[in-house]
């Protein structure tokens, strides 16, 4: 299983980019980090996700 | 100093400079806590030119991005906001720089979610991180005069001292020990939290702050587009009145009755 | 007018003479004086820059009795402030400046006046600066005390009550060296509870050695912030090397010691601008190492042996009582110390507005500490004396006559740990 943002998702094999585009996020809106460190845009395509895996994808909101 | 041309009261020489960035706005604005539809309007009568953001979870099939509604020129100041300690204020600054929004970011590390009062010591660690790894660095703090030494010596680019607990609308509370700062930090000071007004933001201007970052002030006002410019107008003629130098009288002391310089032969 | 600092000696050697002269008039002959010598060291500091970039600039003339009156009613004084504290256009605001400063003192320093006596263990001197006394050329009687000497100078000394010691030698690493400056402080630390030195600068690692042997606070006069002036000025010698001199008070530091002082001998060049400059030097050290204490010193030239004539020019009583309470509102935290070249009457005056601290029962000479206490004649040799001192009162007179202008004088205030 792999942890997206908080939630257990059975993805392993699938490519970041696959499941970035599958889940409707505009890529040039977010950030991702995973187990930890960052994915640069330019690695979603050949990163392929792990079983045990912790994902983050981030983006901006209004804040002080 | 003799008399120049008056060209001068609304001269754009007087620039804030942050990271090797010039300003001519001292006001930053936060964008908490309001309607995306108002943050245009907001930034435009603020006279803004720096907006501060936060990182949060992307939802996805977002059908908005606050992104879309800040200006184009403004610089973005993300905040690490939700960081309680040095290494999360780390992991959310490097995020945010990967959002592809510039290097800057205001350091804010609370463990404390009651007064939500700035850990300095967290603060000046991950301060030195992120100015080592290149990011221009602006960390709320508290304002204490050795933290402050330290924020300089890890490498900050500005400090950001609280004016009161954040969201407090309360004003200068720690007004005297943000004026040492002031006085000895080299640094520009940015007084950012408690600013509840434009009268208490206009007298930390006057004292010779750097800038005012404000943000529930705003959120919470009835008109908030009228309030950025109320904000606005209180920061200039706070600088304006800074910059003139305050003839304010002295109330101490009184003069003694025989003169003290008597005894000068020559 | 200006100074005649030349003097020769019938008993200098043709040779000798020569090339006196021949440093005197030919600036070929002399060594650049901004280039540091092999065994100097050389710290990063930006320091310097930053004092010498505002003393280029400062232009006095163009500060107005607007800006005086705006800089006395600034909670905190300002660079620019200062600036106009300074200048001519603060000469008619004197007494209010006073007053300010009288206020500030207060406020820092309560009413206390420290106390304090030099000791002066030798007078030989490799340097050829030409308004001093000591200066390798000047035919005077030299002297270098040995330990046994030296214990009794400090027994003379600390029997008057005195409790703080500022140990001075002529500026030779020969005659001098730091081994011997450092076993004078190993026995001063056992009579006195503060030791100061003002001798010749050093390495980091060699104040560090003179810290650890008890010595505690180093005082290094800049003479003058005016480089050209000053390579006019000092003609020979390691003190001809300006930038080494300038950075002591942080190699010092750097070496452990708790505290510094400053000055420039005033009379020597532009006082305003060399003013400006000895209190940027303070201000932003302090900036840079704010747990230091600093102080800073305000000798104007005096005559010397064998030139009566020198005099400090243009800074009368009335322009360094101004600097004194410029410096006071500035950095109202710094100690001021005035020493015996000024008269009693300005003594007991200036320490009313900005002095904390002033010297008593002074002697700029060698080995005399005993003649000049109890009038007994020395059996053995005396050296002679730096400059002629002007207020000659005993620590036991200034006690009492400070005590009687409503002051508390303090003869130290340090718990040493």
């Amino acid at each position: 299983m792999i942890k997206i943002n908080g939630e257990q998702k059975d993805l392993q094999g699938v490519t970041l980019e696959d499941y970035l585009e599958r889940s409707g996020y505009d890529r040039k809106r977010v950030a991702v980090e995973r187990n930890g460190e960052i994915v640069s845009k330019a690695k979603y395509s050949e990163t392929i996700l792990k079983d045990g895996d912790v994902v983050e994808i981030v983006s901006f909101v209004g804040g002080g | 100093m003799k008399e120049t041309g008056r060209k001068d009261i609304e001269s754009s020489s007087d620039t804030l400079i942050i990271g090797g960035r010039e300003f001519h706005s001292r006001f930053i604005l936060g964008s908490g806590k309001y309607s995306l539809n108002l943050i245009e309007a907001a930034v435009k009568y603020a006279g803004a030119e720096i907006v501060t953001l936060a990182v949060r979870r992307a939802n996805t099939r977002e059908e908005e991005n606050i992104l879309d509604f800040i200006p184009e020129g403004v610089t973005l100041l993300p905040n690490t906001s939700g960081a309680r300690n040095a290494e999360e204020a780390v992991r959310i600054a490097r995020l945010a720089r990967e959002l592809g929004c510039g290097d800057f970011v205001k350091i804010e590390i609370m463990r404390d979610t009651k007064y939500l009062l700035p850990d300095n010591q967290e603060t000046i660690r991950a301060t030195e991180i992120l100015a080592r790894e290149g990011f221009v660095v602006l960390p709320y703090m508290y304002p204490d005069l050795n933290a402050a030494r330290d924020l300089v010596s890890a490498g900050a680019a500005a400090i950001m001292p609280l004016g009161a607990p954040i969201g407090s609308n309360k004003g200068l509370a720690t007004r005297d020990f943000i004026q040492i700062l002031i006085d000895e930090i080299e640094l520009p000071v940015i007084v950012d939290a408690g600013i509840g007004r434009p009268s208490q933001a206009c007298e930390a201007m006057e004292m010779g702050a750097a800038a005012i970052m404000a943000n529930t002030a705003l959120a919470t006002a009835g008109d908030i587009p009228k309030m950025a410019a109320a904000f606005r107008q209180a920061i200039e003629a706070g600088r304006n009145a800074y910059l003139a130098g305050l003839g304010r009288v002295l109330t101490r002391g009184a003069s003694a009755s025989d003169p003290l310089t008597g005894f000068l032969r020559d | 007018m200006e100074n005649q600092f030349f003097v020769d000696s019938e008993y200098l050697s043709p040779e000798a003479l020569e090339k006196k002269h021949r440093l005197e008039t030919d600036p070929s002959s002399r060594i650049n004086h901004m280039e540091y010598l092999p065994d100097m060291e050389q710290i990063d500091s930006e320091i310097c820059s930053k004092v010498m970039e505002q003393m280029h600039s400062y232009d006095y003339s163009r500060y107005t009795a607007k800006d005086v009156r705006t800089a006395l009613q600034h909670e905190t004084c300002s660079v620019e402030d200062f600036k106009a504290l300074l200048s001519p256009a603060a000469e008619p605001f004197l007494e209010q400046m006073a007053q300010r400063a009288r206020l500030e003192t207060s406020r820092h320093f309560g009413n206390t006046v420290y106390l304090f006596t030099p000791l002066y263990i030798a007078n030989y001197c490799d340097n050829y600066c030409v308004y001093c006394g000591f200066n390798c050329y000047n035919h005077i009687k030299r002297m270098k005390l040995d330990m046994e000497q030296i214990e009794h100078e400090m027994k003379v000394i600390a029997d008057s009550g005195m409790e703080e010691i500022l140990i001075l030698t002529g500026e030779s690493r020969a005659k001098s060296d730091v081994k011997y400056i450092g076993e004078a402080c190993r026995l001063a630390r056992r009579y006195f509870r503060l030791v100061g030195l003002e001798i010749y600068p050093v390495n980091t690692e060699e104040y560090r050695y003179l810290h650890e042997c008890g010595a505690d606070y180093v005082t290094v006069f800049q003479e003058t912030y005016d480089t050209e002036r000053y390579e006019q000025l000092h003609l020979m010698g390691h003190k001809r090397i300006w930038p080494y001199r300038f950075d002591a008070q942080e190699r010092a530091l750097r070496g452990g010691m708790r505290g510094v002082a400053f000055s420039a001998l005033l009379g020597l060049s532009d006082f305003r601008k060399d003013a400006l400059a000895s209190a940027l030097h303070v201000y932003y050290l302090q900036r840079k190492y704010p747990q230091a204490e600093m102080s800073l010193s305000c000798p104007r030239l005096r005559p010397i042996i064998n030139n009566e004539k020198i005099n400090p020019l243009d800074v009368h009583e009335t322009q360094l009582c101004q600097i004194l309470c410029a410096y006071r509102i500035f950095l109202p935290y710094v100690g001021i110390t005035v020493s015996s070249r000024e008269s009693a009457a300005f003594r007991n005056g200036i320490v009313k507005i900005a002095a904390t601290k002033i010297s008593a029962g002074v002697s700029t000479g060698i080995g005399d500490h005993e003649s000049k206490y109890t009038g007994k004649e020395k059996e053995g040799a005396e050296g002679d004396e730096q400059f002629e001192i002007s207020d000659g009162r005993s620590l036991q007179k200034m006690y009492e006559d400070i005590a009687g202008e409503g002051l508390q004088p303090v003869l130290n205030d340090y718990l040493y740990v």
